[in-house]
């Protein structure tokens, strides 16, 4: 075989497994999408489940699923990013600091039901909390830090480290420098970082299923301490616990997960693109 | 005898567990210009950090010996570091130009300071450009970013901005490695034209900007100081071989 035609099939091989990322993709969003888009309309979004789930709306699942997004994101951005610039900026190589990055290599590594099961020992019972959005969004929340100080961690590291001499040079104390110049710089990865986060926590079923998720909830939630339905568990609920459900609603409920999911993906896609145009270094 | 405006003392100064520099003693007056020079790995860039405390930043260093600045020891318990940066400007190897635009570079340091006072930014903008020798090239865009000058440009804009501070002493660390002969030469003119009002410690980027520049000159080798007098002598008349060797262009 000559080097010619080996090189000819290295590249179509590669160019398959490529493609083969790609097929998935596509086939998931066609299926959710051709089998889902006719369960969507303006009842189906703004109404309350009836007939045992079978007809209605899906709001409440909705609601409750930003909720949960917006309560991750404030247990997730504060914690997140005070830890990583007291990491990336402040802290010396000291066995302290090696403990908080052990601790956080292993919080990326834990599945994520354990995260449930630790929510509903820590928030629901030992704390009192109930299965409540507070609970949901702490133990989502906790789930989420790795993602938001691994990437905050790596948008501050990418600022070069000239800024902070001049920053000291010019008598500027750490804080200043970090707060006039390391910041600004870095919010765009950031930003990206913790979106990117918080759509996973939004997707996640496991930790919410004994913390927070209502089987069947037809009010909306009042107060932090309330149960509330969530888009993911909502959609295994049912697909799997409940009979005769009509497939339209099935694949319209996981068209409303996958349609936020990916509207967030674009927002984080769009924001670090415009603010890689505007970097000037 | 007039005092000196910094007085290094026995200094010695190690980093990682090696000693960079060696028992270093010498004066720089005020309203001079002072080289220090050398072949590279002289640990002249560690002086400069020394002076304005910019070495605190890195780790795993140790220190004897005492830097004085108008007779007080700036390396004392309780020394405001920022307040001693602020009278101690420096300018870097490569231009450093931070995000922003070119009014905000030169203000920075004030606005660190707190400084709001409009009159006594824009004072301050064009007195600094001014002595820089850029503010003809740059006053119709004050507001364009600072990335957009050229590297000599870049270069005059991070003297202002050390300048914009007043700050009484001028260290720079081979402030026209970078530049083109044109450029090299606008900062040493301006560097001339500054001396009368501050006191200028250079690490220059070759032995000849050393001859031209130097009022006093400090030779290093190693972590020593080899030979410390006026820059006339030194760069004629060196009373050390070694100085004499690397003068005349022997090695380094």
């Amino acid at each position: 075989m000559n080097r010619h035609l080996a090189q000819e099939i290295a590249f179509a091989v590669l160019t398959l497994m490529a493609m083969m990322v790609v097929i998935p993709v596509f086939w998931v969003i066609w299926i959710i999408v051709a089998k889902g888009s006719s369960a969507i309309s303006w009842t189906f979004l703004t109404q309350m489940p009836h007939d045992g789930m079978t007809a209605g709306g899906i709001l409440p699942a909705i609601l409750g699923t930003f909720l949960l997004t917006a309560g991750t994101a404030l247990v997730a951005i504060p914690i997140g990013i005070g830890g990583t610039i007291y990491l990336a900026e402040y802290a010396r190589d000291t066995w302290l600091t090696r403990c908080i990055r052990l601790a956080i290599v292993n919080l990326a590594g834990i599945p994520s039901i354990v995260y449930g099961l630790f929510g509903l020992g820590l928030f629901v019972l030992f704390m009192k909390m109930g299965t409540s959005i507070m609970a949901g969004a702490l133990t989502l929340g906790i789930m989420t830090l790795p993602v938001v100080i691994s990437t905050a961690e790596e948008a501050l590291r990418a600022v070069p480290t000239e800024f902070r001499t001049v920053n000291a040079s010019l008598g500027g104390t750490r804080w200043q420098g970090i707060r006039m110049i390391v910041l600004p710089q870095a919010l765009p990865g950031i930003i990206t970082g913790v979106i990117l986060g918080l759509l996973r926590a939004a997707g996640e079923t496991a930790p919410i299923l004994f913390t927070v998720a209502a089987f069947f909830l037809p009010v909306l939630p009042r107060s932090p301490f309330d149960q509330t339905m969530a888009l993911p568990y909502h959609l295994y609920v049912i697909s799997t616990q409940v009979p005769g459900m009509p497939e339209e609603i099935q694949y319209g409920t996981a068209l409303v997960l996958l349609g936020i999911v990916l509207s967030m993906n674009v927002f984080a896609s769009v924001i670090r693109s415009y603010y890689r145009r505007k970097r000037q270094w | 005898m007039v005092e000196p405006k910094i007085r290094i003392e026995k200094v010695t100064y190690a980093y990682g567990g090696k000693e960079v520099l060696k028992d270093i003693s010498f004066d720089i007056m005020a309203n001079t210009i002072t080289v220090l020079f050398g072949p590279a790995g002289g640990s002249k860039t560690t002086i400069l950090r020394m002076i304005n405390r910019l070495n605190d930043l890195v780790e795993g260093t140790r220190m004897s010996g005492r830097v004085l600045v108008d007779g007080q020891d700036i390396y004392a318990g309780g020394t405001d570091v920022a307040a001693l940066r602020r009278r101690i400007g420096m300018v870097f190897a490569l231009p450093l130009p931070l995000p922003g635009t070119i009014r905000e570079n030169v203000l920075y340091g004030l606005k660190l300071a707190g400084i709001t006072d409009k009159m006594q930014k824009d004072t301050a903008l064009e007195r600094s450009l001014n002595q820089a020798a850029l503010w003809d090239e740059v006053k119709d865009r004050l507001d364009h970013p600072a990335v957009q000058l050229s590297g000599g440009q870049q270069q005059r804009l991070c003297i202002a901005r050390s300048l914009a501070l007043e700050p009484e002493v001028l260290l720079l660390d081979e402030p026209t490695s970078g530049l083109d002969p044109i450029s090299t030469r606008k900062v040493e003119e301006s560097l001339f034209e500054l001396k009368s009002q501050y006191t200028i410690v250079i690490v220059p980027h070759s032995t000849q900007q050393a001859a031209r520049l130097a009022d006093y000159a400090a030779f290093f080798l190693m972590g020593e100081l080899i030979e410390y007098g006026e820059g006339s002598k030194i760069f004629t008349a060196p009373r050390n071989k070694r100085t004499e060797e690397y003068v005349t262009g022997r090695f380094g």
